[in-house]
């Protein structure tokens, strides 16, 4: 489906609006609860992608364009995201040593 | 026309191809340009990431009000201009010209107050004695990664707020088409899009803790 072809409706709109409105603010409650750190970024980042996912697919149309592009947009976006994560196990070695040692 | 003319005309027929995806051009083009842009905020976070993994001191300076308040606010404006965006687009597409310039005017003004939010919540960490280079409550890089993340976000919403009144005024005076709205309409919903993880890893995870 192109550009000048149906967008869908503005009810459907409103629903991912609230949506994205409803996750972000849960994401201010998890700042809230008492939680370590870890679990508390992986809630915020799950939630940060639900919230990204709907936008892009819904706000940004990314659905309605022919499936190739998603594809393309989809693979190439995640394949570049997750090709920076290199750098977290220096993170963590200098901060307690090699990363999942046995002695720290 | 000459047989040459119709000729060569034929021969750049066969030479010119679709766009790709069956989509604009200038479309495609906004699309890479946000998956590149995409690449320097995620490249932003996840160095603030190893340098937060890193400092076993790093600060948890933001107390609810008045920073935690701002950002739900600033939240809130910036998602609900994502909304008004789109209803400039089904506006522009639908041919209702003013429809769609008053509600990128909307649009823009969301963007103006959520700057402005952003700017007053900056002097009062600057007047707490947060800069680039030192802060009050810990470790210097955190003012270095929080000014430069949010700064680049700012810059971003600044330069969305000049094309939204800059396209709008074009558009309605004939220069550009409902198409165009519906590309910086991708923009303007990128940014919106980036601050869903600005706000929980530059914020939320840096809320004082309460007992």
């Amino acid at each position: 489906m192109n550009s000048t072809q149906d967008r869908g409706s503005l009810a459907r709109d409103l629903i991912v609006y609230v949506a994205i409105l409803v996750i972000a603010a849960l994401q201010f409650v998890i700042a809230y609860q008492h939680i370590d750190g870890a679990q508390m970024f992986a809630r915020m980042l799950a939630l940060a992608m639900l919230e990204a996912g709907l936008g892009v697919l819904f706000f940004m149309h990314l659905w309605m364009e022919t499936r190739g592009f998603l594809i393309f947009v989809a693979v190439f976006t995640l394949f570049v995201l997750a090709a920076m994560n290199y750098l977290w196990p220096d993170s963590f070695r200098i901060l307690v040593g090699a990363p999942f040692s046995s002695y720290h | 026309m000459s047989h040459a003319n119709v000729a060569v005309g034929a021969h750049s027929q066969e030479l010119s191809e679709g766009s790709p995806f069956s989509i604009p051009t200038k479309k495609l083009v906004m699309w890479l340009f946000l998956i590149s842009d995409a690449a320097t905020f995620a490249a932003c976070l996840m160095a603030y990431g190893f340098l937060r993994n890193a400092t076993p001191d790093w600060p948890k300076p933001f107390q609810f009000l008045p920073t935690v308040v701002n950002a739900m606010v600033m939240t809130f404006i910036l998602i609900t201009s994502s909304l008004t965006m789109l209803i400039a687009i089904r506006a522009a597409k639908a041919g209702n010209k003013s429809k769609a310039f008053n509600w990128m005017l909307i649009t823009a003004a969301g963007g103006i107050v959520f700057a402005i939010l952003h700017i007053r919540e900056w002097l009062g960490m600057i007047g707490e004695g947060a800069t680039l280079f030192h802060n009050p409550w810990g470790t210097a890089i955190f003012g270095a990664s929080f000014f430069s993340i949010t700064g680049l976000h700012l810059l971003h919403v600044t330069g969305g707020v000049i094309a939204l009144i800059v396209v709008g005024l074009r558009y309605r005076g004939g220069r550009y088409n409902a198409d165009d709205i519906e590309i910086l309409g991708l923009y303007w919903h990128f940014v919106d899009l980036v601050w869903m993880f600005v706000v929980p890893f530059v914020y939320l995870l840096n809320v004082a803790p309460t007992h």
